[in-house]
């Protein structure tokens, strides 16, 4: 491979990757993320191929990431020249014969597309990309521009930027969207000490997590003592609820890489590491592949850009512990040891892996870092509010219509997420709160909804960032339940090293535990209030130090709840299995006995077509009789 | 120097001294149970946290690890540090509720157990200090102890459970052991530790059993000193 | 003893692979289980004594990782995701579901060897939830009811 040493080569690179992306005849992506997949993008993708072949077909069929709205997926989108880029949804094998019939017919009569794209923004270039030039077919005036789409609208993508349009595996698809151009400007035209003060000046904070000022931290990495330096990648997603991370890796791995790459030379690092979490196999292959072909273009390696600069990238495999998201216990970890934090009295960026200044972001910090330099520090300010700029990535999962990654600007208020995104909660029930921040986090109840998301005001509400989970949660969720999940979570998650976290949040689950099978006695929200406060204030690290939040916040917000368990004996939403039982309304009932078949204990019985009865000594409270029941008849108390 | 103030008092240390020993130094009692003058520190008990006062800031470390900083305001007692200590001494109480060392210590400082945690009866008197991890990594070289397993699961011992065929029957573990959780049984030739029987040597001039074969041979095998000459025990030396 | 030094054989060429460094173990246990299922424990020795690390933190890194596994697993290795997206969408009925139809506890192994219960912090899949992962398929929006006949399909494929 040639490698790519000047601004010349780099557009040659692009003219051949916007060829790839745009090739003239016809064109199918098929979206082929871990979710896509999941959801059997596979066996479309091997229908399509198979039916191309059999119709002997011009088409180009190509694979690429998550666009962000899973709840459609598989997601098949059809490229044709002069033509509106169609999307279509929850697509199938079965589906794939009518696809192709309407793509030569010109149609849109047996499938829908649930939106068609008429220009796409390339945001680190400020260029656009028309597909249509103004020009849209009679036919297709129908369908709604992605911009009229409630889940897009108020959007802007910065960090997932390329996901579900480039093919991850291709390097010239991502450096025709403008990728590698701020590598580029910043080897051949700034000073390491100017990438940094471009950086604080946009504002851009670390996304991991905790917030702090990325430029501040690559300004103190920058002035720390000594000649070897590394720079750090977080990929290490371990919130439980957010995938934005591994969305990123997988659909962009690039933007990451050249993310590193800017932060290298603004710190004088020679050496970078990505720690992938292991439950993210598609990410480690195409990390893998990314690093390996920048490398043979030379922009990983020696003399970069045919500059002094030299730098590499290694991937590292976490092994599956929470606690590595702690820099100091991932660095244990990249020294091949068990992960436990250390006390960060002396900071990282001065001593962190082998005791050398180490420099750590998370994925979409990284991913932020290019566009950040061709756009400029002041215009990624400008997004945003003030103190949280830019935009965040958030899983917007649980209880909730429209589940997907979204980015939205920092300080977009809640609401919007919830209900104009989002598109509220399913079966008309009541929205009761939102999760974020993880097990760090806490919920945020609905009557906070106008709250501006970003890191203050998250945190002012006794939740935080963390890397963007959000999880909705509707009146059938305990919220007592889900402090003892995540606190349950904690106590296998915790590495065990200091006395507070190890036993401290084991006992809070002991309790926890007790009030939701109904042992829970009068004063224990009080113990667990103090512990809690020992805890935060005694704990090693950040783990332990925020493990008791998600207790604190529904103490705080649905205190009544914690009441009901204790004093009661109640589960108001259903949840807690020691404190409900199921009962079939008998006038509802048809008798028609399917929740009999398929009582796993054989506990419903009745004649047919009569009222049927649970008998409650050998129920188990699966809940399956009330996932199956098509009458309503049978509810939870 | 460095000057700072403990409860109220003027100190001055030299720079890079731990607010403990500044503290120590000084007649300021903080309690410990990790921090063993051999080994290296780890501030896993978190028993000997104070507050640190900078400017507005104010934050609770370990003080066996935080050191000294010009102008900081050290309180070794007030009621959030006070809440810390009496959760962390409740937490080993219930862990341990056989140590006699964490008994006298909550005592001393006046700290009852919490009745709503349910004693353990599995974890003897260990409170994963891990003082004997690093004595027998740092001081001794074999590493023939360690750590398995993690949060509260986490237990202290040789690998897989078995006897270890690194280990020299030295003894040191038990020796920085702060709740003497870790048993050594001798009789007058024999000594056991960690489940496995070590031969003791007879000192070739007073016929006192004073060591474990195993240990002067590994002592023999490092320092290059011939066995024979540490046949002799240290009286008759 | 054959079995021994064929496993002595295989770290060799793993630890070769990656290089005797240190920092390399954790890379090398993920090879080795990768090969075994789990990670035998002549596997775990020779490791140190290649690697020059004691048994000690050997054992430590071995105990400390969730993906680790010092016994064998099934032939398939059903994870729960319980993933917070998962866990309000009802994961845990699926793992008692899962528990009673296999009959056996999370961390356990099926008397055939075909299935390995455990659970998993959060797949990524979350817009999927609940997902349980089976033999490195996941299968999303799972219900109850499906269980026995996804078993059942493994069970035929052998």
């Amino acid at each position: 491979m040639k490698k790519i040493s000047a601004l010349d080569d780099l557009k040659k690179a692009g003219d051949k990757g916007w060829k790839s992306l745009f090739p003239g005849g016809v064109k199918i992506l098929v979206g082929m993320a871990t979710s896509g997949i999941a959801s059997g993008a596979g066996e479309v993708y091997a229908a399509l191929a198979a039916e191309i072949k059999k119709r002997k077909l011009p088409y180009v069929l190509a694979k690429t990431g998550s666009m962000g709205m899973d709840c459609i997926e598989p997601l098949v989108d059809i490229i044709e020249k002069d033509k509106p880029r169609l999307s279509y949804g929850k697509m199938t094998a079965g589906k794939v014969p009518d696809l192709i019939d309407q793509i030569i017919k010109g149609t849109i009569d047996k499938i829908k597309p649930v939106y068609r794209i008429d220009e796409e923004n390339l945001i680190a270039t400020r260029d656009k990309n028309h597909y249509t030039k103004g020009n849209v077919p009679e036919y297709l005036k129908e369908i709604p521009g992605i911009n009229e789409v409630p889940f897009y609208k108020k959007q802007i993508k910065i960090a997932t930027r390329n996901c579900g349009i480039i093919d991850p595996e291709n390097m010239e698809e991502y450096i025709a969207r403008g990728g590698y151009l701020a590598l580029q400007k910043v080897l051949t035209s700034m000073t390491p000490e100017s990438v940094i003060e471009d950086v604080i000046k946009s504002g851009l904070r670390g996304r991991g997590g905790g917030g702090f000022p990325a430029g501040v931290k690559w300004q103190s990495c920058r002035s720390a003592h000594g000649d070897i330096k590394y720079v750090i990648c977080n990929g290490d997603e371990g919130d439980p609820g957010a995938y934005m991370d591994r969305s990123v890796m997988e659909g962009d791995p690039h933007s990451v890489i050249e993310g590193m790459i800017i932060g290298a030379y603004a710190i004088g690092a020679q050496e970078g590491y990505i720690y992938v979490r292991n439950e993210y196999p598609l990410a480690v292959t195409n990390l893998t592949k990314a690093i390996s072909d920048a490398r043979s273009r030379g922009l990983l390696g020696k003399n970069i850009f045919g500059t002094s600069f030299s730098f590499d990238i290694k991937i590292s495999k976490g092994a599956g512990a929470f606690v590595c998201g702690e820099s100091t216990a991932l660095m244990a970890s990249l020294e091949g040891k068990a992960g436990e934090p250390r006390a960060k009295y002396i900071h990282t960026v001065e001593h962190g892996l082998w005791d050398r200044p180490s420099n750590l972001n998370n994925v979409e910090t990284w991913a932020n870092v290019p566009v950040v330099i061709s756009r400029g520090g002041k215009w990624f300010s400008e997004i945003g509010v003030p103190h949280s700029t830019g935009t965040k990535v958030f899983s917007l999962v649980g209880k909730i219509n429209n589940i997907g990654l979204v980015e939205v600007p920092m300080g977009i208020p809640l609401k919007d997420i919830i209900y104009d995104i989002g598109g509220g909660i399913p079966g008309g029930r009541k929205f009761k709160a939102v999760q974020t921040g993880g097990p760090s986090g806490g919920c945020i109840p609905a009557k906070m909804m106008d709250l501006s998301v970003d890191f203050d005001a998250l945190r002012e509400a006794g939740s935080m960032m963390g890397s963007g989970g959000m999880i909705v949660m509707d009146e059938k969720t305990c919220m007592v339940d889900l402090a003892r999940y995540f606190i349950e979570f904690l106590v296998s998650e915790s590495c065990g090293k200091c006395t507070p976290c190890r036993e401290g949040v084991r006992r809070m689950n002991d309790i926890l535990h007790d009030i939701c099978a109904g042992r829970g006695r009068e004063g224990d929200v009080e113990i667990l209030e103090s512990m809690a406060k020992g805890i935060v204030d005694g704990s090693l690290c950040a783990l332990g130090g925020s493990a008791p939040n998600p207790v604190l916040s529904t103490i705080k917000y649905f205190r009544e709840e914690y009441d009901a368990h204790i004093k009661d004996k109640k589960c108001p939403a259903g949840v807690c299995r020691a404190l409900i039982r199921y009962e079939i309304t008998a006038k509802k009932c048809t008798g028609c006995g399917v929740c009999a078949k398929k009582c796993p204990t054989g506990c419903i019985s009745g004649e047919k077509k009569k009222a049927h009865k649970i008998n409650r000594k050998k129920c188990i409270k699966c809940g399956i009789c009330m996932e199956s029941c098509k009458f309503d008849a049978i509810t939870v108390e | 120097m460095v000057n700072f103030i403990i409860d109220g008092k003027k100190i001055s240390a030299a720079e890079g001294t731990m607010i403990l020993e500044a503290a120590r130094a000084n007649s300021i009692s903080i309690p410990t149970l990790c921090a063993h003058e051999t080994v290296s520190r780890s501030g896993a008990c978190r028993l000997c946290v104070v507050e640190v006062k900078k400017g507005k800031r104010a934050k609770i470390v370990t003080s066996c690890l935080y050191p000294v900083e010009e102008g900081i305001i050290v309180e070794t007692k007030n009621e959030r540090v006070m809440n810390v200590r009496r959760l962390v001494l409740q937490l080993l109480m219930a862990r341990c509720p056989e140590s006699e060392v964490i008994c006298e210590l909550a005592k001393e400082i006046g700290i009852e157990t919490q009745p709503r945690f349910i004693p353990d009866k599995d974890k003897g008197k260990c409170i994963l200090c891990r003082s004997c991890v690093r004595v027998c990594e740092e001081i001794v070289g074999v590493s023939a102890i360690g750590f398995s397993c993690r949060g509260a699961d986490k237990t202290i011992g040789p690998p897989f459970n078995e006897d270890s065929a690194v280990c020299i029957g030295c003894g040191a573990c038990a020796y920085v052991c702060p709740t003497g959780h870790i048993q050594m049984e001798a009789t007058e030739d024999t000594r056991k530790i960690w489940g496995r029987t070590f031969k003791m040597k007879k000192c070739d001039v007073c016929g006192r059993y004073f060591a474990p074969e195993d240990q002067l041979k590994y002592i023999s095998k490092k320092t290059g000193v011939p066995l024979k000459e540490l046949a002799i025990c240290t009286n008759c030396r | 003893m054959k079995k021994a030094t064929t496993i002595e054989a295989k770290v060799k060429e793993i630890v070769k692979k990656h290089g005797r460094d240190k920092s390399s173990l954790i890379a090398v246990l993920q090879d080795i289980q990768e090969e075994y299922n789990y990670l035998p424990k002549e596997a775990l020795l020779a490791v140190g004594e290649q690697m020059e690390v004691p048994s000690s933190r050997v054992y430590e890194v071995a105990t400390f990782y969730n993906t680790f596994s010092l016994n064998p697993r099934g032939r398939y290795l059903v994870e729960v995701c319980a993933g917070t997206a998962c866990h309000v969408q009802g994961s845990f009925n699926l793992m008692d579901r899962l528990k009673r139809d296999l009959e056996i506890e999370c961390g356990e192994t099926t008397k055939d060897n075909m299935f390995t219960l455990e659970e998993v912090r959060c797949l990524g899949c979350c817009s999927l939830a609940p997902v349980v992962r089976i033999g490195g398929n996941i299968h999303p929006y799972l219900t109850q009811d499906e269980i026995p006949r996804i078993l059942r399909n493994y069970r035929k494929q052998g």
